[in-house]
């Protein structure tokens, strides 16, 4: 534990605090420009990096973030570390009793409070991005129940249900704006699809809209985030992004008779789940 | 100050006085002793011991309900425990864990006990009403473990219990009545120990106890108890309100007659982001005392750490609806800029007690590894809350494993910060320290487990793992992730074993601890340990916040600042 070299603290401490202070002015150019530094090749960091116009946005973000996040964090942690061992104990005496340092402390409150404005602003550019509405060229009305979801095209006389034993596909062409009529029939859901760096509540009473512009072909998982009761671990859905042609092909192949599919679209979870009739095989407790 | 104590006519204040103190002399408490004597008590420093004792068993049980959670996930398709089962399990667990541990541990357990002696007080302001918040939190733990066997299990909707799910039709039985029940009977026990607190931090001060010479843990007690009575009058109502709603026909809540649905959400949260302070803050506090103490020098930045503390707590009020980012019902950018501010004053205190330990000389006890421990895990937690702040981000990691990791890295802080408090004021409540090679031991189990734990669920959580399933898609890496996860959860099992075996072997073989084992700063070590019933026979004169160091040690002053040194060598120091 001890050591003999009591003199080193204090060219080391110079160091180190020039280290620190380095890192801080880093941080800060990180912030002012998260997407030039997204532009560069830089780590998923776990993220996905989006089907959307939206997602790529988000996941841009997620970089610059992450990259700060790294920089203060690590910065941080190493310091704790470097604090940890060099003032370990050795000796009994009693070291300078220092309480207050007023420029440091001013410097360690104004440089995070920099750096939390230009992580807003970024949220802010970004947010507004995902949430921008432009004119859809499709919609699809998405209705969450327990436990599953109803996919309904408004105009074009298809609708797609399926529940815990069969996830419904949504379709949807690419490179078009896709509006989404978000609602639930019941208890809150959550409408997520990882891919998609995005997720929102389906809200009984509520309606939430929000619009994608697909940019990759292929088929994305999504399932129910918000607890939704017994089998809300079996609440899945897929969305299948295919080309304008393909799209409408499937549309007509799809179309039922207008009467039907006004049937369809109101049909209640109840009268879905009767037609869909099995249930998962682990119950042990009665539904509803 | 003065003349408002003299008015509460409290015990002598000795300037100079002999600071040793005898449990056994004339001020011995005559009333009844034994089981009766825990039962009728109502000496802050007995209910504090009831509580700490009573939420110590609510962390052991909650956990026991975290291992078989873990234990179902190791693999994707487990049958360990039913659906049902499973939503019973994480919603008893989270319920356990923030209604029966971890406030009542810290603002109301070692708050109890810590905070009269801190300010060199005789008891709380209000004792019987202390004894009623103790007896109305054991009856919540007791509604809330009873509804383990109601008809129909307990509860089943999440510790957060998002209307509708909570209504009548969905979650049908007693089960769910009796949570309501719990968290009635604990919300007010809160609230009254919110008012003990703050009554007594403002009229039972010791003469010379200035608010700025309040060691931090009561400043952050203080805030609290201001944070208690502004947010939990307001989960009270929305309790009530959902009870209206399940028995008496109301539609507060419900679609059906004109409800919102959402209004719980925001009634939940206006309380349930300043609990998340309201949880914090007092652990804040824990290692703010110890942090100081084992690195033999003041608190850094004590008048900034207060103000860090106060805007914590006003924004926390601001915040609530970064919960609901997913909604699409709030205004996102007025919460993200709240949540991100937050990161400002927190940063303050991380900075704060690297400042302290900065060139002091640091000893490795237990509750000071357990500080350590705290402050990294509590970084981690933070750093990874930044993210979340963004509502661009919260959209694709709400209610995933992410989300989940974060706020476990927090509360795990919080876990470990209350070790710290255990190990170092628990030779204060007992007179016996505990075995510190068990601490260590069970120091490096509880930390590293914490990470194990905490880190996959991160990754988790990105790759799209949404929170709250029984059963998952059968995916190889999911389930290694899973499977690490849950090896955490273990150790951090092994280490609660290690815990309780310190106890044992602490009490079959006691280490007395004397009156300032640590050589301390804060006034409850110039009483005896454990203290005298009423405390102090005598009170050091309080000059500065650390008035027991002070007494000891009175050729080192705090420097750096002008206006509490007087009393003692004036230093200037230019920094």
């Amino acid at each position: 534990m001890h050591s003999d070299n009591p003199q080193s603290g204090s060219h080391v401490k110079t160091g180190v605090v020039r280290k620190f202070i380095t890192s801080r002015r880093a941080a800060l150019l990180a912030v002012i420009a998260p997407l030039v530094l997204a532009g560069c090749q830089l780590p998923t960091f776990g993220a996905y990096h989006g089907i959307t116009k939206g997602g790529s946005q988000t996941f841009k973000l997620w970089q610059g973030f992450s990259v700060i996040a790294v920089i203060i964090g690590g910065g941080t942690f190493l310091l704790i570390l470097w604090v940890v061992f060099r003032y370990r104990h050795r000796s009994d005496a009693i070291p300078r009793q220092t309480q207050y340092n007023v420029p440091l402390e001013v410097l360690y409150t104004i440089v995070p409070i920099l750096v939390v404005i230009g992580l807003f602003a970024a949220t802010v550019v970004v947010e507004n991005q995902v949430l921008s509405e432009p004119t859809p060229k499709a919609t699809v009305n998405v209705t969450a129940f327990q436990w599953g979801w109803k996919f309904v095209y408004p105009g074009q006389n298809v609708v797609v249900v399926g529940q815990t034993t069969q996830d419904p596909t949504m379709v949807v062409p690419l490179g078009e704006n896709v509006k989404m009529n978000l609602r639930s029939s019941d208890v809150v859901h959550g409408f997520y699809v990882p891919e998609l760096n995005f997720s929102r509540f389906a809200q009984p009473g509520l309606l939430n809209t929000f619009t994608f512009n697909f940019d990759k072909l292929g088929v994305f998982k999504g399932q129910c985030t918000q607890l939704c009761g017994l089998y809300h671990s079996l609440m899945y859905f897929k969305i299948q992004v295919v080309t304008k042609t393909q799209y409408q092909a499937w549309l007509k192949a799809n179309a039922l008779s207008p009467a039907q599919a006004v049937a369809a679209a109101n049909a209640s979870a109840n009268q879905i789940n009767a037609g869909i009739p099995v249930k998962p095989a682990q119950t042990s407790y009665g539904v509803n | 100050m003065t003349d408002l104590i003299e008015r509460h006519d409290i015990e002598q204040f000795d300037d100079h006085g002999d600071h040793e103190t005898n449990p056994h002399d004339d001020h011995e408490h005559h009333g009844p002793s034994g089981l009766l004597k825990w039962l009728t008590s109502t000496d802050h420093k007995v209910i504090g011991i009831n509580y700490t004792v009573t939420s110590i068993v609510m962390l052991v049980v909650g956990g026991a309900l975290a291992e078989i959670i873990r234990a179902q996930l190791v693999s994707p398709t487990s049958t360990l425990v039913s659906f049902a089962q499973y939503n019973q399990l994480f919603t008893m667990h989270g319920s356990i864990m923030i209604y029966l541990f971890a406030g009542p541990f810290a603002f109301a357990g070692l708050a109890n006990y810590l905070v009269p002696l801190q300010v060199g007080a005789p008891d709380m302001a209000f004792p019987r009403l202390n004894a009623l918040s103790y007896w109305l939190y054991l009856s919540g733990v007791i509604t809330m473990v009873l509804s383990f066997f109601a008809t129909g299990g307990p509860a089943a909707f999440g510790w957060v219990g998002y209307a509708p799910l909570t209504s009548a039709v969905n979650a049908p039985g007693v089960g769910p009545d009796l949570w309501i029940g719990a968290l009635l009977l604990t919300g007010f026990s809160a609230i009254f120990s919110g008012v003990n607190l703050v009554a007594t931090i403002f009229y039972l001060r010791a003469p010379g106890m200035t608010l700025f010479r309040m060691p931090i843990f009561t400043w952050n007690m203080l805030v609290t108890g201001i944070l208690i009575l502004l947010a939990f009058p307001v989960l009270t109502a929305a309790l009530v309100m959902l009870y209206c709603d399940r028995h008496f026909g109301t539609h507060v809540f419900e679609v059906q007659g004109g409800g919102v649905p959402l209004l719980w959400q925001h009634m939940f949260w206006f309380w349930g982001h300043p609990e998340v302070y309201i949880l914090a803050l007092p652990f804040f506090g824990m290692v703010s005392e110890v942090i100081p103490v084992f690195s033999k020098k003041p608190m850094f930045g004590y008048k900034g750490m207060v103000f860090a503390t106060l805007t914590i707590a006003a924004l926390s009020l601001g915040v609530w609806a970064h919960h609901m980012f997913t909604s699409g019902a709030v205004l996102l950018p007025f919460f993200s800029i709240m949540s991100l501010l937050i990161a400002v004053p927190t940063g303050i205190k991380i900075f704060n007690w690297i400042g302290t330990m900065w060139k002091g000389q640091i000893q490795y006890t237990s509750a000071m590894l357990f500080s350590i421990g705290f402050v990294i895990t509590f970084l981690i937690g933070g750093i990874t809350g930044i993210f979340l702040a963004s509502p661009p981000l919260d959209f694709f990691t709400h209610d995933t494993y992410f989300v989940v990791a974060h706020f476990h890295s927090v509360v795990m802080a919080l876990v470990i910060g209350a070790m710290a408090g255990i190990y170092f004021w628990g030779p204060k409540i007992t007179g016996y320290k505990l075995h510190e090679g068990w601490g260590k031991a069970q120091f490096w189990f509880l930390f590293l487990g914490t990470q194990v734990f905490t880190f996959p669920g991160y990754w988790l959580g990105l790759k799209g793992m949404a929170r709250r399933m029984a059963v998952y898609p059968n995916n190889p890496s999911w389930q290694t992730l899973n499977d690490w996860s849950t090896v955490g959860a273990i150790m951090i099992g092994i280490s609660t074993l290690f815990l309780i075996i310190n106890f044992i072997v602490s009490w079959r073989k006691p280490i007395p601890a004397g009156d300032n084992p640590w050589d301390a700063s804060g006034l409850e070590w110039f009483t005896s340990s454990p203290p005298p019933h009423h405390n102090f026979l005598s009170l050091p004169p309080i000059r500065s916040e650390r008035p027991t160091w002070d007494y000891h040690h009175p050729e080192h002053p705090a420097l750096g600042h002008g206006d509490h040194v007087s009393g003692h060598v004036e230093e200037k120091v230019s920094n």
